[in-house]
């Protein structure tokens, strides 16, 4: 998990510390502190819809991901779910950063997220309670989810509570956004329509949002079970790697590669 | 002067791939015949169609990839994974099924995985499984023997059957499917499956007509024809003979087993062997030498282990005829399997 953090960790650190002095900061460390602040913020949001995505990247939370994404309405409802959890436990994990022992941060962090997780899901079973059911296990089952927990270590136990809460957010919208992809497509070739079932999150009016893609005799129900949720997510990080690659090869590769002797040897 | 030096084995014959797939396909033609004989046109239409999709989807992959297309495209893997899996459909299968079968053989299970030789499991039998699990309804609509039909079922009633759903004449396939009795026919093992939970027995259900004089109307046949097959093919040293010998033998210790405890819930082993799929996975689909074991011994494990799979899907499973399950199933353990069944080596010592 550690190894796959950005390395940004080190440079709010040193933000951190810029903040602490903030009465002695003149006004050109100030302007310097906001720029990079500012860019700290980009770095984020890179990280958490792109570069780091949890679903795409780090693959982290993969049973809710691949179980609950039959349909948009589903994806979205657990999306909504996670991103919210995820706020929240970085928020309080990084308040407290400075009152936890080391040695017992995980259950710490264990009981932080689970709290919130409670409450969320009893938010859901009182507002949205259609959703909550076809949700079924898998809404508690975000207190085990990786992502959160690994936020929670990797970031927001060493940064600040607004960066901690912004990389949340970012984190969240871009699991979210894989859940939505993926339950589009599995929607779309399961049983051909969009937004089924989205009046059981947003209410009766989004029952009107159905749009019905294309006509099938007869459901592709691989696309509907887990083997399904498996080759869709496949295909999805094969594109979003295709794409690294062909930017990588779009960019100008300026540095002189150096020659390198490899002693080759027949042992292993 | 260099020595050319090559690894062992150094005294065989330089055949090619495609000699190899273009055997096995000539040795699957009795099948197809029997089949043909038996239940009509359904699966010589599916066959042609799987081999076009095949073809198509092979050359687009193949060009996506930058091979060398004309090597690659004609060296009947394709057209060989087509032909199997034509002959597994349902003769009066839409065509839309063998259609997403064939691209999901070939261009998932086949190409993404890097081609022919980097494939895990058997593209056919992936194929089959994708079908059979997402199209329930229309991958077990099995067709009665023509002899039992009340619907001369000639080829442009077939072609029209498959591609529109209905005869010329307008009957459904569902009322091709339906007996004189008004009672829809299914597949022997489909009936024995049904009636044993009914509380038949096994000599009770065996009355009914789909079973014919023997074991199993027309599969019998259709299963004979693939044993000749596949004695060509051992004859050929195409296959080893050691993978349909313990496949058999594993259906074999099973049934007798069961029969010898429990005849009046349990077919016979001639039955098991007789009916389905059981020749064509023995001699066609278990022995591809890409997802098989390579050892000797792993060959033997691989064939009791599918034996016994088959035998405990059919009895106990949700589907009547388990052959494609157990084959992928063998095909995930055989890496596993050779790994501990490696031959010793020439001059070294036992562990």
């Amino acid at each position: 998990m550690s190894t796959k953090t950005p390395n940004n960790n080190a440079s709010a650190q040193a933000i951190n510390e810029t903040a602490i002095n903030d009465d002695t900061a003149n006004a050109s460390q100030s302007s310097e502190k906001k720029a990079m602040l500012n860019a700290e913020y980009k770095e984020l949001a890179i990280q958490g819809l792109w570069k780091n995505n949890p679903g795409l990247v780090q693959l982290l939370g993969l049973c809710p991901l691949l179980a609950v994404t039959g349909t948009v309405a589903n994806a979205l409802g657990l999306g909504l779910a996670t991103l919210l959890v995820l706020i929240c436990s970085n928020v309080t994990v990084s308040a407290i950063r400075h009152w936890v022992p080391k040695e017992i941060r995980i259950p710490i962090f264990v009981l932080i997220i689970a709290a919130f997780v409670t409450c969320v899901q009893l938010l859901m079973n009182a507002y949205t309670f259609g959703l909550y059911q076809s949700l079924g296990i898998f809404l508690p089952l975000i207190v085990t989810n990786c992502a959160i927990i690994g936020r929670a270590e990797a970031y927001a136990s060493k940064n600040p509570i607004k960066q901690a809460a912004f990389d949340g957010f970012m984190m969240g919208i871009g699991f979210a956004l894989v859940l939505v992809v993926l339950g589009a497509i599995r929607e779309i070739l399961g049983q051909g329509t969009l937004f089924d079932g989205a009046h059981l999150l947003l209410g009766d009016w989004a029952s009107s949002l159905r749009i019905e893609v294309m006509q099938f005799d007869s459901q592709f129900l691989l696309a509907i079970l887990p083997p399904g949720a498996f080759i869709a997510m496949g295909f999805l990080i094969a594109i979003k790697n295709a794409i690294d690659a062909k930017m990588k090869k779009a960019q100008v590769n300026t540095h002189d590669g150096t020659i390198e002797r490899v002693r080759v040897n027949f042992d292993s | 002067m260099a020595f050319w030096i090559a690894s062992s084995p150094h005294n065989h014959i330089q055949s090619e791939t495609s000699q190899l797939m273009r055997h096995v396909i000539y040795a699957a033609i009795p099948g197809i015949f029997a089949q043909w004989y038996f239940f009509g046109w359904g699966n010589l239409i599916h066959i042609g169609l799987a081999i076009l999709t095949a073809l198509l989807c092979e050359f687009t992959i193949l060009a996506l990839r930058n091979k060398p297309i004309s090597k690659e495209l004609f060296d009947g893997s394709a057209i060989l994974t087509a032909v199997l899996l034509g002959i597994c459909l349902p003769a009066l299968a839409p065509w839309w099924i063998t259609v997403i079968g064939v691209i999901f053989a070939i261009g998932i299970a086949k190409q993404l995985y890097g081609g022919l030789g980097h494939n895990p499991f058997n593209p056919a039998m992936t194929g089959y499984v994708v079908l059979l699990i997402s199209f329930p309804l229309q991958m077990t609509t099995w067709q009665p023997p023509l002899s039992l039909l009340n619907i001369e079922l000639n080829l442009s009633n077939t072609l029209s059957a498959i591609f529109t759903g209905f005869t010329l004449e307008g009957y459904s396939v569902e009322q091709i499917r339906t007996g004189i009795d008004g009672i829809t026919m299914a597949t022997p093992l489909d009936t024995l499956k049904t009636n044993t939970t009914l509380g038949l027995t096994v000599y009770e259900s065996m009355t009914a007509n789909v079973f014919g004089d023997n074991f199993a109307l027309g599969w019998e046949w259709i299963n004979a024809g693939f044993v000749i097959g596949g004695i060509y093919l051992i004859i050929k040293k195409m296959i080893p003979w050691q993978t349909p010998v313990s496949f058999l033998a594993g259906i074999f210790i099973c049934s007798f087993i069961a029969y010898s405890i429990n005849p009046d819930s349990s077919p016979s082993t001639m039955f098991h062997w007789l009916s389905g799929a059981t020749m064509i996975g023995a001699f066609f689909i278990l022995t591809d030498p890409v997802t098989g074991a390579t050892s000797i011994k792993g060959r033997i494990i691989v064939g009791l282990l599918a034996g016994l799979l088959v035998y405990l899907i059919r009895t106990f499973g949700g589907y009547p005829d388990g052959v494609a399950f157990a084959i992928l199933l063998c095909n995930m353990a055989a890496p596993l399997i050779d790994q501990y069944t490696r031959p010793r080596t020439y001059g070294h010592t036992k562990g």
